[in-house]
């Protein structure tokens, strides 16, 4: 940005870097022009960022499915802990934060819905065309986007898993429960609310690319269950290899080996989902992001 | 300053626009009228960067929309009004807009009073009505305070009280020294505010004059003379005379005499050297509405026709004439005297025909030639089951 600047007509222009492709050399222009007292300031992702965080949180959509992902993920928690504790049980050394497990994977559809909802509403509601007026960088509104619901999704899933993870063992203490080491907690919490931020953010690149609200939505929790349903009817010896990796990489089972109790001993294991919902969503959002510079608003 | 060349869309095999150049300059508001489906919303969103031009290009200030240094700042546009999310409150609405464009927060409270919406402010945009949403829509293109701005249909659902306001605000945005370019159906508000035009049909450019030059290219000023009525001899021998001086008249259906082709003071004369006495004379100059129906007849998309009802009517009695249609249904062409200039044909002799709205000329039955896309006047005739439509004066020889 240090080339000279051609000195622009309107004063306002000259606080501007020469756009590229502009004419070097502006016509003195023959017209009165209007010059706004409000200073111009040069844009970026910053403000890209505070816009979308006003957008998510001024929506009832958000508190909604938040709201529900909290209750589920809490109150599914809370119960399997009370019943299991009631039924003075022996666990086997097995670690009580797996007990998490089920409230988080009902939460996902949450997520997913939260996640779509993000792109695709701008969509159906026309507001997306406004945006794209006020914002002609396509690719920084969506990377706002993604970026904002992301750690919005992170956050609430890790505080929700958090809170479950505490009270599983507090409850559960006593009942030959092994202490969860500190590798168990930090997968038990911020892996998989990693894990499950990046399903989200994978469906905010779906809604991006199908633009339709409840086609996107249907695809990701088609895309959640399906691979468990046809494994299930896949009864042929022949298809028993196919059947056993729809099981290992089904997203449930992904999210199991957080825990550490997979379906299966082969397969994923460790931090490897992390990596492969990483690929996923990033390779969603990267056509997202090709798409929405090709196509029209 | 807009400045779109060659530019063109096209849709799979669907041409919306097809090399359309022009300039919108400051200073003055730009009217851009065509009929539904000519291209105006998709010339305004190639304009915004919205939809890509197939060929061509356009500019604002010299920049595509998209290289533009801040956008917003420098381009504001109401698209439509609907555009926005339902579930949001007009405060935080715009408040995300200003954001993503480095506008002071404060501003959107000024924007919020300038269209009046500081009392709603915090009510979620689904409950409110078409009028409010536009206010909406324009407090949208005025936040980054632009000076370029594109407005498409501003008045669409507005109290009369909005409409004035938008007329005057459209106003004094072009005093200025801003761009304003408005696309409207209304050709009375059309004409009211706009300085200059831009007419579109089919996607291609029809006409880019200032709205009285349109007028008077598009239709024929006339004088309307009008002699006693109680010595119709004298009315001949006025006919006679402007005829003979080069004039064109066509009798009125009230008895006066519209004439073309001569200058007020020269009709004037021949009066008086005819020694005729005149009760009536004086200039008329077409309304925008009738010059735009007049150009753009020939590229309308999509038509109106008469409800036929066909076999759902029962016959009328025999004897009964079946109905006139109302002037307008069905036969656009009436909005359309024929041009005298051309020769046309004079109107049909004053009859039972009903007096089209805005006193505007009968229905023109008979010319058809001047107008290949009315309707065949006997069209009701070969169809006598038709409608008893809604002409109140026959109404009653239907029964």
């Amino acid at each position: 940005m240090s080339t000279p600047q051609p000195p622009m007509p309107q004063s306002a222009a000259a606080e501007w870097p020469a756009a590229p492709g502009a004419a070097p050399s502006a016509p003195a222009p023959a017209y009165p022009t209007y010059t706004s007292p409000i200073p111009v300031v040069r844009t970026h992702l910053g403000h890209a960022l505070a816009s979308e965080w006003t957008k998510i949180r001024s929506v009832r959509s958000t508190m909604w499915t938040l709201g529900v992902l909290v209750a589920l993920v809490v109150g599914i928690g809370l119960l399997t802990g009370l019943v299991i504790a009631n039924a003075d049980p022996d666990l086997g050394g097995e670690s009580p934060l797996s007990l998490g497990f089920f409230g988080l994977l009902l939460g996902s559809m949450c997520l997913i819905t939260l996640g779509v909802l993000t792109t695709a509403s701008e969509y159906g509601t026309g507001m997306i065309r406004t945006t794209m007026v006020a914002c002609p960088s396509r690719g920084r509104v969506l990377a706002a986007k993604a970026l904002v619901f992301f750690l919005v999704a992170f956050v609430v899933t890790l505080v929700c898993a958090s809170v479950v993870g505490l009270l599983h063992v507090s409850l559960l203490e006593g009942y030959n429960a092994s202490e969860p080491t500190g590798g168990e907690w930090l997968k038990g919490t911020v892996g998989v609310s990693l894990y499950l931020a990046l399903l989200g953010t994978l469906s905010l690149a779906v809604g991006s690319i199908v633009r339709h609200s409840a086609g996107a939505i249907t695809i990701m929790i088609a895309l959640v269950l399906a691979p468990l349903v046809i494994a299930l009817f896949m009864f042929s010896p022949s298809l028993s290899d196919v059947q056993q990796a729809l099981f290992e990489y089904s997203i449930p089972n992904q999210m199991s080996i957080f825990y550490a109790n997979s379906l299966s001993e082969s397969g994923p294991s460790g931090w490897d989902p992390l990596w492969i919902m990483l690929v996923a969503a990033g390779a969603a959002l990267g056509a997202a992001f090709a798409l929405l510079r090709k196509r029209d608003v | 300053m807009i400045e779109a060349v060659g530019l063109t869309k096209r849709y799979g095999d669907k041409t919306a626009v097809y090399n359309l150049s022009f300039q919108v300059r400051p200073g003055a508001v730009t009217g851009f009228l065509g009929p539904n489906g000519s291209g105006k919303s998709t010339t305004m969103r190639m304009i915004l960067g919205l939809d890509n031009p197939t060929a061509g290009h356009v500019t604002i200030c010299g920049h595509p929309y998209d290289k533009l240094p801040n956008a917003p700042r420098q381009v504001g546009a109401l698209l439509d009004a609907k555009a926005v999310h339902g579930g949001r409150s007009a405060r935080n609405h715009l408040l995300s807009l200003a954001q993503l464009s480095g506008i002071p927060a404060r501003r959107v409270d000024e924007v919020l009073g300038v269209v009046g919406l500081h009392e709603v402010a915090g009510r979620r945009s689904k409950g409110f009505s078409l009028g409010m949403g536009q206010r909406l829509g324009i407090a949208a293109a005025l936040l980054g305070d632009p000076q370029v701005l594109l407005f498409d249909e501003p008045v669409n659902g507005l109290d009369p009280e909005g409409i004035l306001w938008v007329r005057n605000l459209m106003k004094a945005l072009a005093a200025e020294g801003r761009t304003v370019f408005v696309s409207s159906h209304l050709m009375s508000e059309m004409a009211l505010t706009a300085d200059h035009l831009i007419v579109i049909g089919r996607g291609q450019l029809m006409a880019d004059m200032s709205v009285r030059d349109f007028i008077s290219h598009n239709s024929a000023d006339f004088a309307r003379v009008r002699t006693p009525d109680s010595e119709p001899q004298q009315r001949e021998k006025l006919s006679a005379a402007i005829t003979e001086a080069g004039g064109h008249v066509l009798p009125e259906q009230d008895g006066a005499l519209r004439v073309t082709g001569l200058p007020l003071p020269r009709i004037s004369d021949l009066a008086h050297d005819h020694d005729v006495r005149l009760w009536e004379l004086s200039p008329h100059q077409a309304s925008l509405e009738e010059a735009y129906m007049r150009m753009t007849q020939g590229a309308v998309d999509y038509r109106s026709t008469v409800d036929q009802k066909e076999g759902l009517q029962q016959q009328l009695p025999p004897g009964t004439q079946p109905p006139m249609p109302v002037p307008g249904q069905g036969q656009p062409g009436w909005y359309a005297p024929p041009p005298p200039q051309q020769g046309g044909q004079p109107f049909a002799p004053p009859q039972a025909a009903p007096a089209g709205p805005y006193g505007a000329p009968p229905a023109p039955a008979a010319a058809p030639a001047a107008n290949p896309y009315a309707q065949p006047p006997q069209a009701p005739q070969s169809a006598p089951q038709s409608a008893p439509s809604a002409e109140p004066t026959k109404s009653e020889d239907a029964r």
